[in-house]
């Protein structure tokens, strides 16, 4: 597999700072990270409990630059759960403890110096339902922009029409920004929560089963918009879809639980991971291809 | 073995019928017992109306045992405005912090004690907190207002509110009181009001980068403030009809004044101390109406609340 690793394109201009984190097109500028690889994320040796519960272990991952990287796996794999280490929202549940090393470009994301608020900054989220706030469709966009501390009205109009365009969703609602976003179709404001996640100029992009709420048509919708915006930003989706992690990723993780070597919990692993035609076309282990041909899960 | 009409029947129809009469005569016996009242007072106090008029609302005297007695419900009617202001003004902030504090910072430990002790304090009868009042609150009080009037006695508005006190027992004292009586009331509500914030929303901020004040400020209060306001005036209500605790600790001396550490009444409280010793039938009569104007403040309160909320859930949808 080759990578071209510097055609990356530069995301809009910081709006943060002085943060701890490298912006990405900041990665070759000397900010000395401790283990550059061109990687995106980098995950070694993962394991995350909740209390004595242990929900995903063993989880070693690379997740490259402008690809989407699909997670798959039955329920209670522990996929989400991996996906939620990615911006740290593990740490609003009570009990839960991530170990292993998680570096995002470089960084040790759980770093005691690191805040999750800015590493959300850089690492946007989609939910697997479609939560709006319950506020207009411009206050929408705007909420995190105004959280970075953007407060002029040209700039703001210039970021949500921005954003807006970049979800596919600013032809429909150009002329009803002030209108409640509660008012919208469920794709809808689904894809109004993807324009608030790039409203803030993240890097990264996550994607708890963003479809699973959708109907058809609505999910080829946000299927097209992902392979349109992953040339700037990286994205991981979680789906219960092998058809769909078959049809939008580069690159597939197959999870599933298994019985830990120690104890009789079962807990999630890491099974396979690869490039995505060839872990459906001819997967390396057994598990995955009974998984991807439907025999199990 | 044939199917009959009556195996198809439905067994639940008598019970259902039952349910239904039961409710709705519940329902038609509130209606006809509010109606009643409503009647009742308003007739009672039709006498007052009929011999001083709309003055009756204008005229800050009231001297019943004067050789020509003057019945004026003004001062009262003030001094209910004035201690139930003060106890919203003292009580809205703590019990919102309350709220979001039990609901959002404390811990999962702490969360159950304190919610316990907050209803605690609710249940705690109000003739305790009047005579708490009179008792401990009141003398202590004295210092203390005489401080503030000395601190603030000079300054432009807050000179007036803070003016010279001889006694503990005054506005001020009566709405301390009120406050902590209303204020287990407004805190549950609004506590359980934000917990129906859902946890996407919450998820939905924190993603985008929110600080836990940025998540409570951007997700939980737009979400629950209609809700709120509906548990504020609710208080509200309460601290305008309450009688014992405020007739306590109110001073019964009917005033007008801007000077909060003034002794003063209210409309319940004169109600209640004064409706024994009531012998002339015009007496009687201004009490009643003095309940029937608590009755219609209350009421419009409430309406109010109705109305505020129903246009915060409006813009919560987004419809502005």
């Amino acid at each position: 597999m080759t990578q071209d690793l510097d055609s990356r394109p530069v995301v809009g201009t910081s709006a943060h700072p002085g943060t701890a984190l490298p912006r990405p097109q900041s990665q070759s500028a000397g900010d000395t990270p401790t283990r550059e690889s061109g990687m995106v994320f980098d995950v070694t040796d993962l394991a995350v409990h909740y209390g004595a519960f242990t929900a995903v272990r063993e989880v070693d991952l690379k997740i490259r630059p402008n690809e989407i990287t699909s997670f798959i796996g039955p329920s209670g794999c522990g996929k989400s759960t991996v996906l939620r280490c990615f911006n740290r929202m593990n740490d609003t549940i009570s009990g839960a403890r991530v170990e292993g090393d998680l570096r995002y470009r470089g960084v040790d994301l759980y770093a005691p110096s690191v805040s999750a608020t800015q590493v959300r900054k850089h690492i946007g989220m989609v939910f697997q339902k479609p939560n709006p706030f319950p506020k207009s469709i411009y206050d929408n966009v705007a909420y995190g922009p105004r959280l970075a501390g953007m407060s002029s009205r040209s700039d703001l109009d210039a970021i949500v029409e921005q954003s807006l365009r970049g979800a596919a969703l600013w032809e429909e609602v150009e002329n009803r920004l002030k209108s409640s976003a509660m008012g919208l179709s469920g794709g809808q404001q689904q894809r109004l929560c993807i324009a608030r996640a790039l409203a803030v100029q993240p890097d990264v992009i996550l994607m708890d089963e963003p479809c699973s709420a959708l109907d058809p048509i609505a999910t080829a919708r946000i299927e097209d918009l992902m392979q349109e915006i992953k040339t700037k930003y990286t994205i991981i989706i979680v789906t219960h879809s092998m058809q769909q992690a078959a049809r939008i990723s580069d690159r597939t993780a197959f999870f599933t639980t298994e019985v830990s070597s120690e104890g009789d919990r079962r807990a999630g692993v890491l099974v396979e991971y690869d490039r995505t035609d060839r872990m459906f076309a001819n997967p390396a282990d057994d598990r995955t291809e009974a998984y991807v041909t439907g025999r199990f899960g | 073995m044939a199917l009959t009409i009556s195996d198809l029947r439905s067994k639940r129809q008598v019970g259902d019928r039952v349910f239904r009469s039961a409710t709705l005569a519940g329902g038609a016996a509130i209606l006809l017992i509010l109606a009643l009242i409503a009647y009742t007072i308003t007739n009672k106090s039709t006498l007052i109306f009929r011999t001083a008029g709309l003055d009756f609302f204008t005229e800050k005297r009231w001297a019943p045992s004067a050789d020509k007695p003057v019945f004026g419900a003004l001062s009262f009617i003030f001094g209910t405005a004035v201690t139930a202001t003060i106890a919203i003004v003292l009580a809205v902030p703590v019990s919102l912090g309350l709220a979001l504090f039990t609901t959002q910072v404390a811990p999962k430990w702490l969360k159950k004690p304190l919610v316990a002790l907050t209803d605690m304090v609710a249940v705690v009868p109000s003739v305790v907190f009047g005579l708490w009042g009179i008792i401990y609150l009141a003398p202590k009080l004295i210092g203390f207002f005489k401080n503030m009037h000395n601190w603030f006695g000079d300054w432009p508005i807050l000179g007036s509110l803070f003016g010279k006190a001889s006694a503990g027992r005054t506005f001020m004292t009566a709405g301390l009181i009120l406050a902590v009586m209303i204020t287990p009331i407004i805190t549950s509500i609004a506590r359980e009001v934000i917990e129906t914030t859902p946890q996407t929303d919450c998820d939905g901020a924190l993603a985008l980068g929110a600080t836990r004040w940025e998540m409570i400020t951007g997700a939980v209060i737009p979400h629950s403030a209609g809700g709120t306001v509906g548990g504020v005036m609710l208080g509200l209500g309460r601290a305008m009809g309450e009688t014992i605790a405020a007739a306590l600790v109110i001073g019964s001396s009917p005033t007008i004044t801007a000077n909060l550490f003034s002794a003063g009444d209210s409309l319940p409280s004169v109600i209640a101390f004064q409706w024994g010793e009531a012998t002339s039938a015009e007496k009687r009569s201004a009490l009643i109406a003095m309940g029937l104007t608590l009755f219609v403040l209350t009421l419009l309160v409430n309406f109010a609340a109705t109305a505020v909320v129903s246009r915060a859930m409006r813009r919560m949808q987004g419809a502005s």
